[in-house]
C-alpha cells in the first residue's frame, strides 16, 4: 500500500496572553504546546486513529493535516506533495482532495440552508455541477448514506432532523466531492448508541466504494478498536505509542496506554477490573513537564525518565513505543 | 408468568426505601402534551444499586428529576406515586420536600461545570447545605464537616478555600458528589455523572461513588446513556425507551438473556474492548419523536419482530422470571385481554 499523508516533525504551538505583570517582568513567550512533534504517515485505504483523553491534541493534529490551522513547524505532505506552506487558492483545490467532519453535527450545518443546498454547496463551490445535474448528485448522495426518500429529504432544513440524520447530512456533504482521504473528528460521539453503529458501517462502506482514506479522532477506544486498522496514542501533544490494532491492544506496552485500556468500561455484568492507579491529573499544555511528559504520573518512573525525552522505537513489527521501560 | 402485576411486589415483607408506583411524568407543551415518562414501576432498597439505561430522550432523566420532585417547566408528575421510606412524595407541599432533598434524596448532576456556583469557594457550598438542613450547627462546626467530607472524597482539605474554577472538571464532580453525600442520604441519584470526563477520571469518580455508598450504606440510582458502566456498576438494571421502562432485570439476567428486542439491539451495538473481529449490528431508524409516539409499542418502527398486535396495542410489563419483567409482545398477550 502506498502513503496518502506523512507528517513530520508537526507542532502547533498557541500563544497565550500573559498577565500585566508578567509582561514587564518576563520575556519569555508562554504558548499552549497543542501537537509537539509528531510524526507519522497514513497509507492508502487504512484507517488510521489518533486516540487519546481531551487536551492531547488529537483533534488540533487533524485540523492541521486538512489545513484548517498552520503549522508552527514541521512538514505535511499529501501523496508526496508538501502542502504544509500552500496558499488560499491552491487549499481550495486540495480540499476536493481531503475532506473533515466535526464531532457536532447541530454545530456543522448552516441552519438557514436546507439539506439539498448544503450537500450542494461542495459542488457549486469547486464549480463541478449545477442546476439538473447538481440536484441528480445530491438525490445520489442522499440515498447513498441513507436519507430516504431523498427528494423529501432535500427540502428539509438541519433543525427538522435528529442527530444521527444530520452526521449523515455532514458526511454526505464530505464525499460528494468523491475525496481520496477524510478525517473524521469524533463523528460519533455525540451521536446516539442505537445510532452509531450505521454511522461507522456507512464509514465503513465508502472506504470500499470510494477508497477513502480516514483519519479518526476519537477518546473512545472500544470504538476506535473496532474501526481502525493502526492506531496512535497521544498524550499531551505527542504520540506515545503507535502500532497495529492487533498489536497495541494484544500488547500494550507503554504505561499510559495500559492504564487507558484498564479503565474502558467493558459491557458485561459486575465485571471486576485491574484499573492501574495514575497519580494526579494531567499537566497542563503549558508547562510540560522536562524528559518524559508522562513522568510526572507515571507509576514506574527511573531517574533517566525526568532528563530526556524518549523517542518512539520499534518494539515489535509495526508497533513503536517512546518510553525507556520497554 | 400470567400477572399483569409484577411479582416481586410479594417477595418482600419489609418497606423498601423507595417505591414507585405506575408513574407519569408529562410536559405540557405549546405544541402538545409529551409523556416523558409512562407507566414506570419499580422499588429499590437499601444499599441498592440501580442502573437506568436509555438513549437521549427516554424519560431516564426526567424519572430521576421527579424522585427529588424537581422535574423542570413545564414538566409535571402526571399520576402514579413516588413513596419514600413508605410516604408517598407526589403531593407533599415544597417546604417538606426541601427537608427531603439532602438528608434523604440527593442527586449529582451530569456536568460539574455549571453545577457550582462560580462566585462561591467550595466550603461556603457545604456550609450552606449543612446549615439550611440543620440551622443548629455552627459555621465552624459545619467547615470542619466540609473539610471530613473532602478528605473522603480525596481532596486536600486545605483547598476548603478555592473557588470552582481552580479545580479539574474530574475534581468538580468528585466535589458535587461531596456535597450530595454531605447530609447522608439514603439515596444518591448520580446524573450521568462521568459523562463529560475523559475514561480515567471516570473509572477514579465510579470507583469513589461506589466505595462511598458502601461506607455511607447508600443505595444508588445511576443513570447513564451508556450500557457498558451500567452493567459494570448496579445490580438491578432498567432500560428505558421513549419514557416507557421496556426490561427490567438483574445485570446477569439482563446480559445472559436479555428480552426485550431494544435490549438484544442494544447489547449488541455497544463495542467491547475485550473482544477481537466483533460485528456490531445498528438499530434501523431513529428514535420516535415524543409529540407524536408511534400507537402501540412505541418500539414496533424498528423492531425486527413487530406483529400486527404491536402496532394497535401497548404491551403490558409482565414477569418472565424471577425480578425480570418485560414490556413485549412476544412474551404474550397477557394482560391486555381484560380490556
Amino acid at each position: 500500500m502506498s502513503e496518502i499523508v506523512r507528517v513530520e516533525h508537526l507542532k502547533k504551538y498557541f500563544p497565550v496572553q500573559k498577565s500585566v505583570l508578567e509582561q514587564l517582568f518576563t520575556r519569555k513567550k508562554k504558548s499552549v504546546r497543542a501537537v509537539d512533534d509528531v510524526t507519522f504517515s497514513i497509507k492508502k485505504g487504512e484507517i488510521f486513529t489518533l486516540a487519546g483523553e481531551s487536551g492531547c491534541g488529537k483533534t488540533t493534529t487533524g485540523k492541521l493535516i486538512v489545513r484548517l490551522l498552520k503549522p508552527t513547524s514541521g512538514r505535511i505532505y499529501f501523496k508526496g506533495e508538501d502542502i504544509t506552506q500552500l496558499k488560499r487558492e491552491e487549499l481550495r483545490l486540495l480540499r476536493r482532495k481531503m475532506q473533515i467532519i466535526f464531532q457536532d453535527p447541530y454545530a456543522s450545518l448552516n441552519p438557514r440552508m436546507t439539506i439539498g443546498k448544503a450537500i450542494g454547496h461542495p459542488l457549486e463551490i469547486h464549480g463541478l455541477a449545477r442546476g439538473e445535474e447538481k440536484k441528480g448528485k445530491v438525490l445520489e448522495v442522499l440515498q447513498k448514506v441513507g436519507l430516504t426518500p431523498p427528494q423529501q429529504f432535500m427540502n428539509l432544513f438541519p433543525h427538522q432532523l435528529s442527530g444521527g440524520q444530520r452526521q449523515r447530512v455532514a458526511l454526505g456533504r464530505s464525499i460528494i466531492l468523491e475525496p481520496e482521504f477524510m478525517v473524521a473528528d469524533e463523528p460519533v460521539s455525540m451521536i446516539d448508541v442505537s445510532l452509531r453503529t450505521t454511522i461507522i458501517d456507512l464509514m465503513l462502506g465508502f472506504r470500499k466504494e470510494l477508497g477513502l482514506t480516514y483519519l479518526f479522532v476519537t477518546h473512545d477506544l472500544a470504538v476506535a478498536k473496532y474501526i481502525s486498522d493502526r492506531i496512535a496514542i497521544m498524550y499531551l501533544g505527542r504520540i506515545i505509542e503507535i502500532g497495529s490494532k492487533e498489536s497495541l491492544f494484544k500488547n500494550p506496552l507503554h504505561p499510559y496506554t495500559k492504564a487507558l485500556l484498564s479503565a474502558i468500561p467493558v459491557p458485561e455484568p459486575k465485571k471486576k477490573r485491574e484499573v492501574i492507579e495514575l497519580k494526579g491529573e494531567v499537566p497542563s499544555a503549558i508547562n510540560i513537564p522536562p524528559g518524559c511528559r508522562f513522568s510526572s504520573r507515571c507509576p514506574f518512573k527511573k531517574d533517566e525518565c525526568t532528563k530526556t525525552e524518549p523517542e518512539l522505537v520499534e518494539a515489535e513489527k509495526d508497533h513503536s513505543v517512546a518510553c525507556y521501560l520497554s | 408468568m400470567n400477572c399483569s402485576t409484577p411479582s416481586f411486589r410479594g417477595e418482600i415483607a419489609k418497606l423498601p426505601l423507595l417505591e414507585i408506583d405506575s408513574l407519569a411524568v408529562d410536559y405540557r407543551t405549546s405544541r402538545g402534551t409529551v409523556h416523558a415518562v409512562n407507566d414506570v414501576s419499580f422499588f429499590l432498597e437499601k444499599g441498592e444499586t440501580l442502573g437506568l439505561a436509555g438513549e437521549s430522550g427516554s424519560g431516564k432523566s426526567t424519572l430521576g428529576l421527579s424522585i427529588i420532585r424537581l422535574v423542570p417547566y413545564p414538566g409535571v408528575i402526571g399520576g402514579g406515586q413516588i413513596k419514600i421510606d413508605g410516604r408517598d412524595i407526589v403531593a407533599l407541599p415544597e417546604h417538606e420536600m426541601q427537608t427531603f432533598r439532602g438528608t434523604k434524596v440527593a442527586y449529582v448532576f451530569q456536568d460539574p461545570m455549571i453545577s457550582l456556583n462560580p462566585v462561591k469557594k467550595i466550603g461556603a457550598h457545604f456550609v450552606e447545605l449543612i446549615r439550611t438542613h440543620e440551622p443548629n450547627v455552627s459555621k465552624k462546626e459545619a467547615f470542619e464537616r466540609a473539610k471530613t467530607v473532602l478528605k473522603n472524597l480525596g481532596i486536600q482539605p486545605e483547598r476548603i478555600n478555592d473557588y470552582p474554577h481552580q479545580f479539574s472538571g474530574g475534581m468538580r464532580q468528585r466535589i458535587m458528589i461531596g456535597l450530595a453525600i454531605a447530609l447522608n442520604p439514603d439515596l444518591v441519584i448520580a446524573d450521568e455523572p462521568t459523562t463529560a470526563l475523559d475514561v480515567i477520571v471516570q473509572a477514579k469518580i465510579l470507583d469513589l461513588l461506589e466505595s462511598l455508598r458502601k461506607a455511607y450504606q447508600m443505595a444508588l440510582i445511576l443513570i447513564s446513556h451508556d450500557l457498558s458502566i451500567i452493567l459494570e456498576r448496579c445490580d438491578k438494571i432498567i432500560v428505558m425507551y421513549a419514557g416507557h421502562m421496556v426490561e427490567y432485570a438483574d445485570g446477569t439476567e439482563l446480559h445472559g438473556r436479555p428480552a426485550h428486542p431494544y435490549t438484544q439491539k442494544l447489547l449488541q451495538s455497544i463495542p467491547n474492548i475485550e473482544l477481537s473481529d466483533q460485528k456490531l449490528t445498528a438499530i434501523p431508524g431513529s428514535p420516535p419523536d415524543m409529540l407524536n409516539p408511534p400507537n402501540g409499542c412505541r418500539f414496533w418502527p424498528r423492531c425486527s419482530c413487530t406483529m400486527e398486535i404491536c402496532r394497535v396495542k401497548e404491551p403490558l410489563l409482565i414477569s418472565i422470571g424471577r425480578n425480570h419483567l418485560v414490556k413485549c409482545f412476544l412474551y404474550g398477550e397477557k394482560g391486555v385481554q381484560s380490556e
